[in-house]
């Protein structure tokens, strides 16, 4: 029996991406990061900024996100998100410039505690980019 | 009657309309496919996020607390009205269309005694709107240098609502666009995105999900988003109708003037006829007096 589900990732644009032979795919979800595999309980859960890697039989691919929702139902897993790249596209002077905005905003004082710890996370991750 | 050299103006200046016309309406053909295309990619996007934001407040336990965003604020004595318009004009009857059908609701709430607050977003509704409503406008909007509808514009307007809406500004928040429906049809939509209203519809699965976290905080977290989303879902079905507006507003133009240089071709060329004639007769008239 195969072991493999569909993914869609869609921004407000496009529909990002679609495959319908994937494995497993790791979300950096709102409380730590979270596998899906098939089969798994129907979920709604949101996403904080990091690294969602999916893998299937032609190889791993990694995408970093910014935020977003992920719905997984029916061996469906929907993923809506508006800030998102491929980390094969991203490359030093992109990481930098994101990077650099992150920053600033995690460095604005009047923001409140939730988009501060986002923003953080956002920082953390870019520099684990390099 | 008009003497030749004014009809021989006149048409060529018709023509140069006509030229300019057919040209405005090749470009809206050209421009419209790319914005109903884009109309239809970022349609999944709003639709999946109403579907989750539909499972969610169905699985929601405790009415009473829900975020505001969904329940509202309990009153409705303060109405925001988004107009969303385009920027430029040339484009039939698009804009009038939004501007009328607001204006009724404008009306309604008026005379329901309730308070009015108005965003415009794009110029063409401001000017409209600014003669009548101009104290009531609070903010004015206009996304002249974006080429097409991008997310971010949309998350501006949505994040300015919301902050309104934080600050206790209004209860009830509610957008005005057109709704593209083909070429030559464009609806226009009042459609109400504070306090959310999907009552009467059917969730698409009776399937429980688990959350995490709980249902509350993701709500939080995602009916801002929803706002947005709605927001710029609207942009879109905007820029679909606007160029389609314009194109069969440009069509009719080209028509009419092709129709009106006939006539006037027709009015020279009888007074051409008429000119010569008469020259004729004075010449035969002359020569028989000899």
């Amino acid at each position: 029996m195969s072991e493999e589900f569909k993914v869609e990732i869609v921004n407000p644009e496009k529909s990002f991406l679609v495959k319908d032979d994937v494995s497993e795919v790791v979300v950096p979800a709102f409380e730590g990061e979270m596998g899906i595999l098939k089969d798994h309980i129907s979920i709604i859960s949101f996403l904080k900024p990091g690294i969602i890697k999916i893998s299937s039989k032609t190889g791993d691919e990694n995408y970093y996100v910014e935020d977003g929702i992920v719905e997984f139902k029916n061996n469906n897993l929907s993923i809506l998100t508006s800030t998102i790249f491929n980390l094969a596209d991203i490359d030093k002077s992109k990481q930098q410039d994101l990077l650099k905005q992150a920053e600033e905003e995690a460095n604005k004082t009047d923001i409140n505690d939730q988009s501060k710890y986002l923003a953080d996370q956002k920082v953390e991750v870019l520099k684990t980019l390099n | 009657m008009a003497s030749l050299d004014d009809l021989k103006k006149r048409i060529s200046s018709v023509k140069s309309t006509q030229k300019i016309t057919k040209a405005m309406k090749m470009v809206a053909a050209a421009k419209l496919r790319r914005a109903q295309e884009s109309a239809e990619k970022g349609r999944p996007y709003s639709e999946k996020m109403n579907n989750v934001i539909l499972n969610l407040s169905n699985g929601i336990s405790d009415k009473e607390n829900a975020p505001k965003l969904l329940s509202g604020t309990g009153q409705e004595k303060t109405h925001l009205c988004v107009v969303m318009t385009s920027d430029r004009g040339l484009c039939g009857g698009f804009n009038s269309n939004i501007i009328k059908k607001a204006k009724s609701y404008f009306l309604k709430i008026l005379d329901e005694g309730k308070e009015l607050k108005i965003i415009t977003v794009g110029s063409k509704g401001n000017d409209q709107l600014k003669r009548v409503y101009g104290d009531k406008i609070i903010e004015n909007i206009s996304f002249k240098e974006s080429k097409n509808a991008n997310y971010f514009d949309a998350d501006k307007v949505g994040r300015m609502v919301i902050e309104k809406f934080e600050a206790g500004e209004f209860d009830v928040c509610t957008i005005f666009y057109n709704k593209f429906k083909n070429v030559i049809t464009q609806i226009p939509q009042a459609q109400q995105i504070i306090p959310l209203n999907n009552e009467g519809e059917e969730s698409s699965s009776e399937e429980s999900y688990e959350f995490e976290p709980d249902e509350d905080e993701i709500l939080s977290n995602l009916l801002p988003k929803n706002i947005s989303t709605q927001i710029f879902k609207a942009m879109l079905e905007n820029s679909a109708s606007e160029q389609g507006s314009r194109m069969s507003a440009m069509d009719n133009a080209t028509r009419n003037a092709g129709e009106m240089v006939d006539k006037l071709t027709i009015e020279y060329n009888r007074s051409r006829q008429a000119a010569i004639t008469k020259e004729l007769i004075e010449i035969i008239s002359g020569a028989e007096s000899l």
